[in-house]
């Protein structure tokens, strides 16, 4: 009995610590921050009914949206190999053909009158000091601009893979990879690195990237990391939190929010993890941990029938 | 060439050339442990299980692990952690028994202060035990700095600052020890040394000497009885074990010991496979940038109540209250003035002296991993001065004990 009491002391006194110095003292490191739902609450409902045929004449036409945007999806090839882009833009502009299964409609609405207001970095771009997004803000084709706007977002959606087709790699590559490279993926903000077979291509290659690194770094004020070790590195919800708005954590950053619906940004979570831990992700972990728990078990099963054997003659 | 008759069997084969007979009767048959004790008193083993875990994980590790400030995070992170089949499994199992095996020292060394395990004959005991102390937090600062990670890094700049001994400015110290201005390859590289082989020898040292130095005045017991060991042990040899006040090391002691060691292990692996973040900190998993201070540097939690007493001071005094924090318990024997070796129940003052220290290093801990802002402050400079004041009080408090 005085061993339980001894017992319950040793236990109390350690968990009473642990509580106190990580949930308690470590919870109170970063500021709270609560999840909308990817929401974006902040923008103008949609209102128009979309018709993608017409979208479609708006996007390679009026919109000029494929002056500068590739859609492989539907045939319209990228003009300049990502360093080029990234030369020229900043960053290299998406390819649009999966835009509308990883990005919120609402926000694309937005987002095509309104880059800088959508993206949330009107504080580095603005027009009055000269600081033009280097996206052009759609204007209208002389009609009325809401539908023809609900047009381009229908069409977007019509070339696009359904959302449940959309894979957590997609989802990072057109979310996150034009910026972030990720280097246990053998990912930069180029794409996947080819193999080369001789290393003077391999060194040309990474020559551009690191051209493309350099234009990203005059866009962005600074290269943004690499984000192999997120998911160890971040806890979830305030990668969640973070994706959905990167102002709320980080007032000021040049990091755009990027408007991913809420499916998107998990899909991005979940890829993180299979990068950064897979043995987490691929379920590894609960599976061997399940064993060595029923073993750890077993032995001390083992461990007590031994010592009531050996005690018994000791009382 | 001494006379060898033909062995019989392999044990007499062996008997003849180690002794082996005579090891078994000293270190297991007849090495006497009393029998009034608790579970507590299995802390020893489970921490020789858990170097031991830490020793053998620690040598996978070390087929994988590169000490290059280019390459160390990546073959943590990577090459270990997705690569190597199981390298994961190696690297929990490693980072939380560093942890874990803090919080067993804790509860060994807080048992030895509550039961007066430190005096009469014990003193050795003690001090080795502090000296391991010492060890196995070097042992644990020189291993946080191998991920090369950004708390690695900032960690290592921080903690060698330290011997710049404040207003002193002793900046070449600072520098020898780096080996550089700033952590970097030769930093790595040494502390990867320490970190596998110096301390690692002196921590299985320092263990032999506490190990023996338990030999003469025996293993305390739960009541502080004083035992005639020879007669008690007399009494189990003639078959009284019922009656005996003691116990033989193996298998009596050992097969409690083991059963303890089995509960700990599901706690262990519980921590290992589903609840590891207390012991590998998401900030070391950004990798080392000298150009990019964390928004908060704060040191493991065992390292809290101590960092607690630093920085609530100016930078001397601070350094004073560290450096005093660091010594003050291997001299216990000498500032327990009392010719008490009871548990802490039975000694007056000293009761209120022993739960009072204990609450108050749970404060240190907690106010070491808060953001040192408003009313924080003044918690953690009370706490660290009470913490300093109830040592200086000890001679005083234990010197009017009476005997019991």
């Amino acid at each position: 009995m005085k061993e339980f009491i001894v017992l319950g002391v040793v236990v109390f006194f350690s968990v009473l610590t642990y509580w106190l110095v990580e949930p308690f003292a470590h919870g109170q490191m970063h500021k709270h921050v609560d999840s909308h739902q990817f929401q974006y609450a902040d923008l103008p409902a949609v209102t128009k009914q979309g018709d993608a045929t017409a979208g479609k004449d708006l996007v390679m036409g009026a919109g000029a949206c494929s002056g500068c945007h590739s859609i492989e999806a539907d045939g319209v090839p990228a003009m300049m190999e990502p360093d080029m882009a990234a030369a020229s833009y900043g960053v290299n502009p998406p390819d649009l053909s999966n835009a509308g299964a990883i990005y919120d409609a609402k926000f694309l609405t937005d987002l095509i009158k309104n880059p800088a207001h959508a993206l949330k970095v009107e504080h580095k771009f603005d027009p009055a000091s000269g600081a033009m997004h280097p996206m052009v803000p759609f204007y209208g084709a002389g009609g009325d601009m809401d539908q023809e706007v609900a047009d381009m977002v229908a069409y977007l959606q019509s070339i696009a893979v359904k959302p449940s087709e959309v894979t957590s790699k997609m989802a990072f590559e057109n979310a996150c990879g034009r910026c972030h490279a990720m280097k246990y993926a053998n990912w930069t903000q180029m794409g996947e690195t080819p193999n080369f077979k001789y290393k003077k291509d391999a060194l040309r290659y990474e020559a551009r990237v690191l051209d493309y690194q350099d234009s990203l770094k005059k866009y962005m004020g600074k290269l943004p990391p690499d984000l192999s070790m997120y998911t160890r590195s971040r806890n979830h919800h305030f990668l969640s939190t973070f994706i959905e708005d990167p102002q709320v954590h980080l007032a000021g950053t040049a990091m755009p929010r990027v408007g991913v619906t809420a499916d998107g940004a998990d899909k991005v979570l979940t890829y993180l993890e299979e990068i950064g831990d897979p043995s987490k992700a691929n379920g590894d972990r609960d599976r061997i941990g399940m064993y060595v728990m029923i073993f750890s078990l077993i032995f001390a099963i083992f461990a007590y029938l031994w010592k009531r054997e050996i005690w018994k003659d000791l009382h | 060439m001494a006379h060898f008759e033909k062995a019989n069997s392999i044990g007499e084969w062996f008997d003849q050339r180690l002794a082996t007979k005579t090891l078994e009767r000293v270190l297991a048959k007849e090495y006497w442990i009393p029998k009034d004790i608790n579970f507590l008193w299995a802390m020893g083993m489970v921490l020789a299980i858990t170097f031991g875990i830490l020793l053998v994980s620690g040598i996978f590790l070390l087929m994988y692990y590169q000490p290059n400030v280019d390459t160390a995070f990546d073959s943590v992170n990577y090459t270990i952690m997705q690569e190597v089949g199981f390298g994961w499994l190696w690297r929990h199992v490693h980072a939380v028994a560093a942890s874990v095996v803090f919080l067993i020292i804790y509860i060994h060394m807080f048992t030895g202060i509550y039961y007066g395990s430190y005096k009469k004959g014990r003193e050795i005991i003690w001090v080795s035990g502090m000296l391991l102390f010492v060890a196995f937090s070097a042992e644990a600062f020189s291993g946080y700095m191998l991920p090369w990670g950004q708390m690695s890094y900032w960690a290592g700049m921080v903690i060698t600052n330290l011997f710049s001994m404040g207003s002193l400015e002793m900046n070449g110290v600072v520098e020898w020890i780096r080996g550089d201005y700033v952590p970097g390859q030769a930093f790595l590289t040494r502390f990867f040394m320490l970190h596998v082989l110096l301390i690692p020898v002196a921590i299985l040292a320092l263990i032999g000497i506490h190990f023996g130095a338990l030999r003469i005045p025996h293993v305390n017991n739960q009541n502080g009885e004083e035992l005639d060991y020879e007669v008690e042990a007399e009494k189990y040899k003639s078959g009284n074990k019922a009656a005996s006040k003691v116990i033989a090391f193996a298998n009596d002691f050992m097969s409690k010991d083991m059963f303890v060691v089995a509960v700990y292990l599901i706690f262990f692996f519980y921590l290992t496979f589903w609840n590891y973040s207390f012991a590998m900190d998401p900030v070391n998993f950004d990798p080392a940038d000298g150009l990019k201070t964390p928004a908060h540097i704060y040191p493991e939690w065992y390292f809290l109540w101590s960092y607690e007493i630093l920085r609530p001071f100016s930078k001397d005094i601070g350094l004073l209250a560290f450096a005093f924090a660091q010594v003050i318990f291997v001299l216990l024997p000498w500032l327990d003035r009392s010719p008490n070796a009871v548990p802490a129940s039975r000694r007056g003052l000293f009761k209120y002296w022993f739960w009072i220290m204990l609450a108050n290093m749970i404060v240190l801990t907690t106010m070491g991993k808060l953001p040192p802002e408003g009313i924080n402050n003044t918690i953690g400079l009370v706490s660290a001065l009470l913490f300093i004041g109830q040592w200086l009080a000890l001679p005083f408090v234990t010197m009017f004990e009476k005997k019991v």
